[in-house]
């Protein structure tokens, strides 16, 4: 066993903390002080365990074969993904960097992994959903795949689960590309198995697929053109060795491929054509886990490249912020918002929502201010929240109604009252109704738009709310205001559909009134990005 | 006996109508215990309100901060006098307003009791986080929980003209809260660093006149509550729903909301001064002007009882931005009463309107000729309502209109007096000839004018009649009360 060891690097000052490196394994050490115990071990290996975890179970779950061990083993992997994330977030909300070297192989040349406010809350919103999601799956998968797809469906959604965890905390670039393909590959696995339901889910998957992996081919490209000039992997170290080669063509070219790859997979207008078909066609539980946590996660990346690896001087250089994140985010809101209002499709209107809702997470970054990217930390969170929760609520109408185009979902409220209250929580908080995270998230991008005076902006961002308010309203009207269809018996889905989904609205809401948790972990996430000293306040 | 703190009873205030909304949730299809359950509710809510009350008229200004929902941005609770009247109005008339439903949805053969009287204690409940609300985040927070929850109200009947009924009430309401208000809200606290309400203002040294005017203009059309020209289509939108709804809640709760907040904002965040010293107010006072004789001049063409009756909110919703508009004590006193005295006015009118509903099934004016021999109580208690409202003694609604000339004149705008007298002609000849065609024209149909006898009367169920008659008695003892009232309102005019 491997003896690793945890460092706390403190961000202001940089300078490296060892703290309480368990050398020896002691067999029984839990009644000797000297010998660190079972807890002790588990303590400082957390990093690694975050992703091994999921990562180890996922194959178990296809050699076991069966039904049930797979939910079992599926809950256990992400509810203790759930309760690391939680803990790791602790150690670093005053602003303070977990690294962790991997087989005690010391960074830059072992794997690195590194833990600090940013990524810390990404994990916090993956561990989270996934939890949820695993809930979610056993009925919601009964329903929609055959029984013998189920085991394949656990094992591809763990691994789809600790690739995310993996692409998150990870201080490694290239590693990053290996986790990043490992939840791809699942992915597409993933989406895939909506075939059952409908043959149009392997279309979206092939679709998603070509798009996906020209984006990943992208990124390890410019990958590969950063290792050639620098000859490193690791991220603290190529942003250390960066700043010497501004101005080279090669560093620029890397910079736009790295950049482009993670646009795809992050669903940045016009690059979005895969999601709006894969959301739709996907299994129900699929839906919610990738709508909540896939394009976060290569939001996180990207923003990681940004500001830590290539720095914000050399994007304000290469004038990413002003002539391509921030019109290309205005865009996406806008386009995103109009073609949401004239869908027939409730999954389509809350995907096409999902593009305006990137588009709010680009513009707070290209208004380059602090709170710019507190809003868009902020909101990758929020929205995380709000998505997961109105996915998993249609899939609840999908389990019992058999589809949620709008014709399917009439009278719905009165067939299937909890479920659609939890729907119009998540609507209400999409809209940015105040006492909602949707409120908080709107609250910082206008407070930054007001720093910067873009008065256009602001207009923007109210405008396409009240556009969410048309097109959510247009589901509730159909779900209360119309007729259920003859013949269809008053009945809830199962507490299992329940539970998930109203613990994410109850989320929505408890984090809308009580942001101050939040907005201080995106703040200190923000400055840490930024290189600002101290935590928030 | 556990002694009350304001503590307890600002949250007794929001936790009393939340309760109440699950409560009766849970009553399910028992309507004795659905409507027991309301009764309480509005009971105990006002009993609340007041314990406030003499304590707050003796001066008193409890405070709680509940939690930060943002760093630096608390959920925060003032009582001061303003907040105080119109809570007392709104949690006293609902009670009221409880009875009349019960009476009115038990004979219109409406569906859907449950969630009806769900959404009432939410909306009363959002109106009192207002009165109460120490900030401006902590009042627009409420404002939209009103907004929200008066839709399924207003929607209720599920009809494809209640669906664009409450279209149109949610689409003005959420456009310009969401597109005036808020960035007026977030403007306020990037330039001061607080949305804290604060006696005599915080704006006057942050702003120039010119952002100040702009500010402004964000807030009097971004509170749509207030139905200010051209914000005003939903308030006849809201219409569709059944009287009741109206009633409570677009003659007293929400509209009452809307002016409260316009007076709230001019004097607790610009400041009566601030806003006469730097000459903000001038095209305010056209516009109110302007909405208050126009609404006037469209209710004329209506005839629709409760279209008719909306269009009069409209007009007299603007004395009150009027009065603010004048930016003196006594146009913001005036306003202050035109809160009280017209909510009970105007909800004896509505009432009126659910009456001929559910005893005859009329809606429309041309269609009372000769129904006040049929309910003679109905129709004078309209009567009495009637002139309140246009402000005649000894009715309360002369008050307001009194004063209002008054600060026209300190204003030195004694032009401004016309104004209200065309409006006060105006409200003569859209509200009296109901009284006219009830009691002396011929109903449709026959000759004469059916002599009048007792076996001939047929007025509402008594749960409709009993609030009619005793809001008209109202405002005849509102006449009396006003010192009161101006006793509550002067300590903050000072």
């Amino acid at each position: 066993m491997a003896s690793p060891e945890i460092i706390l690097a403190a961000a202001e000052a940089g300078h490296i903390v060892t703290a309480a490196a368990g050398t020896h394994v002691g067999t029984h050490g839990a009644t000797h002080h000297e010998a660190p115990g079972l807890l002790d071990i588990i303590r400082n290996n957390l990093p690694a365990l975050q992703v091994l975890v999921p990562l180890t179970l996922a194959p178990l779950i296809t050699l076991l074969n069966n039904r049930n061990l797979s939910w079992l083993l599926a809950m256990v992997g992400t509810s203790v993904s759930l309760l690391i994330a939680v803990v790791l977030t602790t150690q670093v909300l005053d602003g303070s960097v977990i690294s962790y070297a991997l087989g005690n192989w010391a960074p830059p040349l072992g794997i690195e992994l590194r833990v600090d406010a940013a990524n810390a809350l990404v994990l916090l919103i993956v561990a989270a959903i996934g939890t949820c999601a695993a809930i979610y799956a056993r009925p919601s998968v009964d329903k929609e795949l055959g029984m013998t797809e189920q085991p394949l469906f656990y094992t591809a959604f763990l691994l789809c689960f600790s690739g995310l965890l993996g692409v998150t905390i990870t201080g490694d670039a290239f590693n990053l590309f290996v986790f990043l393909e490992i939840s791809s590959l699942s992915t597409y696995a993933l989406v895939a198995m909506g075939a059952k339901q409908d043959r149009r889910a392997l279309n979206a998957a092939y679709n998603y697929l070509i798009l996906g992996t020209v984006g990943a081919t992208f990124y390890v490209i410019g990958l590969g053109l950063a290792y050639m000039m620098t000859g490193t992997l690791n991220m603290a170290d190529l942003a250390q060795r960066l700043p010497d080669l501004m101005g080279s063509g090669t560093l620029w070219v890397a910079f736009g491929f790295i950049t482009i790859g993670l646009a795809t997979k992050l669903a940045m207008f016009p690059l979005h054509f895969w999601l709006p078909n894969a959301y739709t066609y996907a299994p129900s539980v699929v839906t919610g886990f990738l709508a909540a946590t896939a394009t976060k996660v290569a939001v996180y990346a990207l923003i990681r490249f940004i500001f830590t690896v290539f720095g914000a001087d050399f994007a304000v250089e290469a004038q990413l912020f002003g002539k391509v994140l921030l019109p290309l985010g205005l865009i996406g809101i806008i386009a995103g918002s109009l073609v949401a209002i004239w869908q027939v499709n409730a999954k389509r209107i809350l995907a096409f929502s999902s593009v305006a809702q990137i588009g709010y997470m680009l513009v707070g970054l290209g208004l380059m201010s602090l709170t710019g990217l507190t809003a868009t930390m902020l909101h990758m969170f929020n929205h995380a929240l709000m998505k997961g929760a109105l996915f998993f609520a249609l899939g609840a109408v999908m389990w019992k109604l058999g589809g949620v185009t709008l014709d399917k979902m009439r009278g719905a409220g009165k067939l299937m009252p909890w479920t659609m209250a939890a729907f119009v929580g998540g609507g209400l908080s999409l809209v940015g109704v105040p006492t909602t995270v949707g409120f908080i998230s709107k609250w910082y991008l206008l407070n930054a738009a007001f720093e910067r005076e873009w008065y256009w902006l602001i207009a923007i961002l109210l405008i396409t709310s009240l556009m969410a308010a048309v097109y959510m309203w247009r589901v509730f009207e159909v779900a209360y205001l119309r007729p259920a269809p003859e013949g269809v018996q008053k009945g809830e889905a199962p507490l299992l559909l329940l539970i998930p989904t109203w613990a994410l609205v109850l989320a929505n809401f408890w984090f809308g009134l009580n942001a101050t948790t939040t907005v201080n972990l995106a703040e200190t996430a923000a400055r840490g990005l930024l290189g600002l000293t101290g935590g928030a306040n | 006996m556990i002694s009350m703190s304001f503590d307890l009873a600002i949250a007794l205030s929001l936790i009393i109508p939340v309760v109440g909304t699950i409560l009766i949730g849970m009553s399910g299809d028992r309507p004795n215990q659905r409507e027991t359950v309301t009764l309480l509710t509005a009971i105990s809510l006002f009993a609340v309100t007041l314990w406030l009350l003499p304590q707050v008229a003796a001066g008193a200004r409890p405070e709680v901060s509940f939690f930060e929902v943002l760093p630096g941005m608390p959920l925060k609770f003032v009582i001061e006098p303003l907040g105080m009247l119109f809570a007392t109005i709104a949690s006293g008339l609902w009670i009221v307003n409880s009875i009349y439903a019960i009476g009115y949805m038990r004979n219109t053969g409406e569906v859907n009791h449950t969630r009806f009287f769900m959404c009432f204690p939410i909306s009363i409940g959002a109106a009192l986080g207002m009165a109460y609300a120490g900030n401006l985040f902590t009042l627009f927070i409420f404002y939209e929980v009103l907004t929200l929850s008066t839709y399924p109200l207003v929607a209720h009947r599920e009809t494809e003209e209640a669906k664009k009924g409450a279209r149109i009430y949610l689409g003005v309401l959420l456009t310009t809260s969401i597109g005036l208000l808020l960035p007026a809200i977030i403007a306020t606290y990037m330039l001061t660093g607080t949305t804290d309400f604060t006696a005599g203002g915080i704006l006057a040294d942050h702003v120039s006149p010119t952002t100040a005017t702009i500010l402004l203009a964000l807030f009097m059309f971004g509170i749509g509550k207030a139905a200010l020209m051209p914000f005003h289509k939903w308030l006849p939108s809201a219409m569709v729903a059944p009287t009741p709804v109206s009633s409570v809640l677009h003659a007293v709760a929400v509209v009452k909301a809307g002016v409260f907040s316009v007076l709230k904002i001019g004097i607790y965040i610009f400041g009566i001064d601030y806003l006469a010293d730097a000459d903000l107010t001038f095209w305010l006072q056209a516009v109110s002007a302007f909405t208050l004789v126009t609404a006037s001049i469209i209710a004329l063409t209506k005839d629709n009882l409760k279209a008719r009756l909306a269009y009069s909110t409209i007009s007299q919703l603007a004395y009150v931005v009027f009065g603010l508009s004048l930016a003196t004590a006594a146009g913001f006193m005036g306003g202050s009463l035109q809160i009280a005295m017209h909510a009970v006015g105007k909800i004896t009118l509505f009432y009126f309107a659910g009456a001929i509903y559910v005893a005859h099934h009329k809606t429309e004016v041309s269609q009372l000729n000769g129904l006040g021999r049929k309910m003679p109580l109905s129709f004078i208690a309209y009567t009495i309502g009637a002139l309140s409202i246009i402000g005649l003694p000894p009715f309360g609604g002369a008050w307001p209109k009194f004063v209002l000339m008054e600060g026209a004149v300190d204003a030195g705008q004694p032009l401004l007096i016309a104004v209200l007298i065309i409006s006060s002609l105006l409200n003569i000849a859209y509200l009296l000839p109901i009284t006219v065609r009830g009691f002396f024209l011929k109903p449709d149909g026959e000759d004469t004018p059916a002599p009048f006898s007792w076996d001939g009367v047929k007025e509402a169920p008594f749960m409709v009649l009993a609030p009619l008659c005793f809001t008209a008695f109202l405002c005849f003892v509102m006449f009396f009360a006003v010192d009161a009232v101006e006793g509550l309102i002067a300590p903050i005019l000072n």
